[in-house]
């Protein structure tokens, strides 16, 4: 049996068999995005409110240091024993792991808005929670986004070592190969779970680059701004 | 937990040592690997986008599938340590190749042409003035990759090479948490200590931040 037998297999992509690769691509994707969606809830407007405010700054740089050094397998491995296998146990695991660098990331973000933008923005005459959604935010997103991918990629990863304590997705092709000694198996699961990083983070890259405005990121070109400048002298202004 | 740790002694100091070793020498390779590397990066300009790219795109791979992929690449054997040396190394090089060539690239040019007209060679230069400047930010990429080495550590021990991770498997096992604490009670310490020695280092390695120079 050689190495790719069982990703090439077509029984094994076949729609309604229980344990087939798209079932386990669509658990893994599940549990992603559940995971993903309560943590960003969580993390995000803390990480505004203390951003905004600047009070707070303390935890929000501990708690995203914190984060960073607990072992992910022995956060998942202790709830386990302490609570039993589950699905709750684990999205909550997989929570905890993703709300220290959305929580970090997006006060940096905040943080490294320029506060003459700021200013202005207050001199404008805008309220705070008006500064806060309309100047800061968007100033800051690319940063906030990132943070956002790169929790995406800690729960992909974590979510495929949890199938190691029971929860389901592409990590248990991981697991049962090595556990039934199918090493076909277990390469299909690493690519797989590679493959979908790899795309999950792509499509937070494009999805950063369509977010962003371009003023913030500075996307139009030198050339453009010339050419406007030469052509329409108000619309540089505006650029 | 005290009598955990005095029944198991010597399982808990071997797999604290294996730890620190499958976390510190993917490091030490990574910070060897990353420096010519990240300069290539910088004075080769074209390399910067595919560099970065490809680190990205190593980066993003979650690591138990890297473990077990390696095998097969490189073709060592699954329960070999070198496979999570290998990986942790191949993590630790796309996360540090960015910052060192991010770093480099912060180097303000005044300060570069300064001391080349002053008469540094390139490679003085590199090592006397724009290693210093850049120092800073290349340090805080080594802390985010140190403990997060010593974080993925502990994975391998599903596929039964983990270090403090074999703490958790017989936990797990034995539906017993108190190895489990211990271990990641270990592993935090351990992240702790490695910051903590990253950060004195570069206060040492760069007395003019202490009194507010501008690096």
């Amino acid at each position: 049996m050689n190495e790719d037998s069982y990703l090439f297999d077509p029984a094994n992509w076949d729609w309604s068999a229980g344990q087939s690769i798209p079932q386990r691509l669509l658990e893994h994707l599940q549990f992603t995005a559940v995971a993903l969606v309560i943590a960003a809830v969580i993390a995000i407007p803390i990480g505004l409110l203390i951003g905004h405010t600047n009070r707070g700054a303390f935890l929000a740089i501990n708690i995203g240091n914190a984060g960073r050094s607990l072992p992910t397998f022995g956060l998942l491995a202790l709830i386990v024993t302490l609570v039993g296998l589950g699905q709750l146990p684990l999205i909550l695991a997989l929570v905890v792991l993703a709300v220290p660098p959305m929580l970090t990331t997006t006060y940096a973000g905040l943080r490294a808005v320029d506060p003459a933008a700021v200013d202005s923005a207050r001199g404008m005459g805008m309220r705070p929670w008006q500064v806060l959604l309309k100047a800061e935010v968007p100033i800051a997103l690319p940063l906030i986004i990132s943070g956002v991918r790169s929790a995406a990629l800690q729960v992909v990863a974590t979510a495929t070592v949890a199938a190691y304590v029971g929860l389901g997705g592409l990590g248990r092709l991981l697991v049962d190969g090595l556990s039934l000694n199918q090493y076909d198996r277990v390469v299909a699961g690493a690519v797989l779970v590679a493959l979908l990083a790899i795309v999950i983070d792509l499509i937070g890259g494009v999805v950063q680059r369509l977010v962003v405005s371009p003023g913030v990121s500075g996307r139009t070109t030198t050339r453009r701004i010339l050419r406007s400048r030469i052509a329409t002298p108000e619309k540089a202004g505006a650029a | 937990m005290i009598d955990y740790l005095r029944n198991n002694s010597d399982l808990v100091l071997r797999a604290f040592s294996e730890h620190v070793a499958l976390a510190l020498i993917p490091v030490l390779i990574g910070v060897v690997v990353s420096l010519p590397l990240g300069y290539l990066a910088v004075r080769r300009a074209w390399l910067y986008q595919p560099i970065v790219t490809v680190s990205g795109v190593l980066y993003s791979i979650p690591s138990l599938a890297l473990f077990v992929m390696l095998p097969v690449v490189i073709g060592t054997k699954v329960l070999s340590p070198l496979n999570i040396i290998v990986a942790l190394a191949v993590y630790t090089v796309a996360l540090l190749v960015r910052a060192v060539a991010d770093a480099l690239r912060s180097v303000d040019r005044s300060v570069t042409q300064a001391a080349t007209a002053m008469g540094y060679r390139p490679l003085r230069r590199l090592v006397g003035v724009e290693l210093p400047i850049a120092l800073p930010v290349m340090l805080a990429g080594l802390r985010v990759a140190t403990v997060a080495n010593i974080s993925l550590v502990s994975v391998g021990a599903i596929i039964g090479v983990g270090g403090l991770g074999a703490l958790f498997t017989r936990g797990l096992q034995l539906r017993f948490a108190e190895p489990i604490v211990v271990g990641i009670v270990l592993s935090v310490l351990l992240a702790a200590l490695c910051d903590t020695l990253i950060v004195l280092a570069q206060r040492y390695l760069t007395p003019w931040a202490r009194f507010g120079g501008r690096t």
